[in-house]
C-alpha cells in the first residue's frame, strides 16, 4: 500500500471518530450539546497535532525512538509551575485566576527547562543513549518530589484545585486558552513546514547533515524551543499526557515506512486524533465517564513503552 | 584551496592534534596517514567543521570555516566519516539524492536526477539502486554513502577511512573511483588511510601525523621509504617496488 492511501485511511478513520463522537446519542438539545463537543473535538486536535508533531521531530534531533519531551520530564515542569504557583501565591491569586498568565507562566519555564536541558544533552560530543534516560528520569523524580512535598504543606482545599489542573482532562478546557493555542500552533506549524526538509537530512545524523550544510546547533536549538512550545501548549490546555507522543510517534513510523517529516508527522497528527476522539468516545460512552482517557492512555502507552525498550535492547545486543 | 594554521585540539588534557599548519594541493589525493591515535580523524574532522577547533584556522578560499554559510560550503567540501549506522529505512537512491541537498533543498530538479543516476552509475550500483541499506553488505553501503557524496558534486572531498571493513577487491575499485575524480574531474581528495600501500599507489600527496603533529608532509615518493616511515610508526619497513608502485613489506618487520 502507498503512503499516501494510508494518509486517506487515516484521515476518514479521523473523520468518521470525529463525527462519532459529535453526533451520538445527542439528548437535551442539539444546539446546546453539540458546539461543546465541537470544542472538545478541537482541542483533542490541536492536542494531538501538537504532541505528534514535538515528540517526532525531538526524536529526529535526539536520533532516538524512545525519548519524548515528556520522559525527559517537560510535564513534570509543568506540575512544578502549577505547585510553586499554589504554594505561594494561592488559589485565588491572578497567577491562578488568570488564565492567560498562568499559561505564559507554564510556557515560560518549560522551555527554559528545555534551554537548560540542551546543555546536557547536545553541548557534549557523544552521550549514551542510557545516560540521556537516566538524566531525564532523575531529573523527573527529583522535580516529583519537590512537588509532593510542596503538596503535603498545602492547605487541602487548595490541594483539591491544584490537583484537578494536574490531571488531563478533555472535558473541562477552558476555552480562552483553545483561542490562544490555535495561534501559537499555527505560528509553530509554519515553521515547522519551513524546517521539514532540513528534518529529513537531521534523520541521516550529525555528520552528515553537517555535510549537507545544515546548521546543526541552531536548528537543534530552534526545533528544542518549538517542541517544547508545542508540548508545553497542549500541557496547558489539557493537563499531562506522559506516554502519547511515544506512542502515536512509533506507531507513525511503523505504519508509514519513510524518512519523510511531512508525511511522518502528518500520520502521527492523524494517529492521535483517532486516538483522543475516538478513546474519548468510548470514555464518554462505554466506560460512562467512569475513567479518564489520561488513564487508558498512560496505561496502553506504559505497555507498549517497555515493548518498544524491550525491543531495542534485543535490537542492540 | 584549503589551508591549515596551526591548528590545536585537546580533549580534556591531552592534545589531540597539536599546532598542524598544512596546505592541501588542489586537483590532487592527499593522505592522512600515522598510527592510531596520531589525530588523523580529528584532523579532518576539523577541517571539514564537523568540530570545533581550540586554537588555529582552517581557511577555504582565505574564509575562516567557521565563517562560512553552512550551505555555501556544502556545495564546496563534502566530508564521509567511518561510522555510518542510520535511523531511518533508506534506498540506495534515497541515500543519493539527499546529496543534493544543498542545491535542491529536497525539491530535486530534472539535473539533481541526472547527478544522482551518474553517482549512482559511477559506483556501480545501478541495479541495486532500489534496494534497502539495511538489506546490502558493509561494501555496498560504504559505496551508497560515497554515491551521496559523489551526488554533492563539490571540489572538495574528504573521506575518514572509507577502506574500513572493505575486501580487497572492494578497496581497490574505491581507490580507482577517486583517482578518477582527480584525475577525470579534477576534484581534490583527503583521506585518511590505515593501509600504507593504498597510500602509497594511490595518492599524490602524503601528510603524516603522529602525537598530533605532522611528521612528514610532501610528495608521497619522499614519503614512502624506510628512513621517512621509521620516523612515522617506529618500525622497519622495507620498501619495495613492483611494476612502478612502492610497496611496504611490512609484515614480518622488527621494530
Amino acid at each position: 500500500m502507498r503512503n499516501s492511501t494510508k494518509l486517506i485511511i487515516l484521515t476518514v478513520v479521523a473523520i468518521i471518530c470525529i463525527l462519532l463522537y459529535g453526533f451520538y446519542d445527542i439528548k437535551g438539545g442539539f444546539d446546546y450539546a453539540f458546539p461543546r463537543r465541537m470544542m472538545r473535538v478541537g482541542a483533542m486536535v490541536i492536542t494531538g497535532f501538537a504532541i505528534a508533531y514535538s515528540t517526532v521531530v525531538f526524536q529526529t534531533i535526539t536520533h532516538n525512538r524512545i525519548l519524548t519531551p515528556s520522559v525527559m520530564g517537560l510535564d513534570s515542569m509543568f506540575e512544578v509551575v502549577q505547585t510553586l504557583i499554589f504554594f505561594f501565591a494561592g488559589s485565588i491569586s491572578i497567577w491562578v485566576v488568570n488564565q492567560y498568565l498562568n499559561f505564559a507562566a507554564s510556557i515560560v519555564a518549560m522551555v527554559l527547562f528545555a534551554l537548560i536541558l540542551y546543555r546536557f544533552l547536545f553541548r557534549a560530543d557523544k552521550h549514551p543513549i542510557y545516560l540521556l534516560l537516566l538524566i531525564g528520569m532523575i531529573l523527573g523524580t527529583f522535580l516529583g518530589s519537590l512537588v509532593s512535598f510542596l503538596q503535603v504543606l498545602i492547605d487541602p482545599v487548595e490541594y483539591l484545585s491544584l490537583q484537578s489542573r494536574l490531571f488531563a482532562s478533555f472535558t473541562n478546557i477552558k476555552v480562552e486558552l483553545l483561542y490562544i493555542s490555535i495561534g501559537i500552533l499555527l505560528l509553530a506549524f509554519a515553521y515547522g513546514y519551513r524546517i521539514m526538509g532540513q528534518l529529513d537530512v537531521m534523520s541521516l545524523g550529525r555528520e552528515n547533515a553537517i555535510n549537507l550544510g545544515i546548521n546543526y546547533d541552531r536548528l537543534v536549538l530552534n526545533v528544542l524551543i518549538l517542541s517544547s512550545v508545542l508540548i508545553a501548549t497542549s500541557t496547558a490546555l489539557v493537563g499531562p499526557i506522559t506516554f502519547f507522543g511515544l506512542i502515536v510517534a512509533n506507531l507513525s513510523y511503523q505504519f508509514l515506512v519513510t524518512y519523510k517529516h511531512s508525511v511522518l508527522i502528518l500520520g502521527a497528527g492523524l494517529i492521535s486524533v483517532i486516538a483522543l476522539v475516538g478513546g474519548q468516545f468510548i470514555v464518554e460512552h462505554i466506560f460512562e465517564m467512569n475513567t479518564t482517557l489520561s488513564v487508558i492512555i498512560n496505561f496502553v502507552g506504559g505497555i507498549y513503552f517497555i515493548y518498544l525498550l524491550l525491543k531495542e535492547s534485543r535490537a542492540a545486543g | 584551496m584549503i589551508e591549515i594554521k596551526g591548528l590545536t585540539k585537546r580533549f580534556g588534557n591531552k592534545p589531540v592534534v597539536e599546532d598542524v599548519s598544512i596546505k592541501i594541493q588542489p586537483g590532487a589525493i592527499t593522505s592522512f596517514i600515522g598510527p592510531n591515535g596520531a589525530g588523523k580523524s580529528t584532523l579532518l574532522s576539523m577541517v571539514s567543521r564537523l568540530l570545533d577547533a581550540d586554537t588555529g584556522e582552517v581557511l577555504l578560499d582565505k574564509n575562516d570555516v567557521k565563517k562560512w554559510k553552512s550551505d555555501e560550503f556544502a556545495k564546496r567540501v563534502s566530508i564521509l566519516k567511518q561510522a555510518n549506522f542510520l535511523n531511518v529505512r533508506l534506498t540506495i537512491r534515497e541515500l543519493v539524492s539527499f546529496g543534493r541537498y544543498p542545491y535542491s533543498k529536497g525539491r530535486l530538479t530534472i539535473e539533481d536526477e541526472q547527478s544522482v543516476d551518474q553517482a549512482i552509475e559511477y559506483m556501480n550500483l545501478t541495479d541495486m539502486q532500489d534496494k534497502f541499506l539495511d538489506e546490502l553488505s558493509g561494501g555496498q553501503k560504504q559505496r551508497a554513502f560515497i554515491a551521496m557524496v559523489i551526488a554533492q558534486d563539490t571540489e572538495y572531498i574528504l573521506l575518514d577511512e572509507p577502506l574500513n571493513n572493505l575486501d580487497m577487491k572492494h578497496s581497490v575499485q574505491i581507490m580507482k573511483i577517486l583517482r578518477k575524480l582527480v584525475d577525470d574531474l579534477g576534484k581534490t581528495v583527503v583521506i585518511v588511510l590505515h593501509d600504507i600501500n593504498f597510500a602509497s599507489v594511490y595518492s599524490d600527496n602524503i601528510v603524516a601525523l603522529k602525537n598530533g603533529r605532522v611528521v612528514k608532509d610532501g610528495p608521497t615518493n619522499e614519503i614512502i621509504n624506510s628512513e621517512a616511515l621509521r620516523e612515522i610508526y617506529d618500525m622497519n619497513i622495507p620498501v619495495q617496488e613492483q611494476n612502478g608502485c612502492r610497496i611496504c613489506v611490512y609484515f614480518n618487520s622488527h621494530s
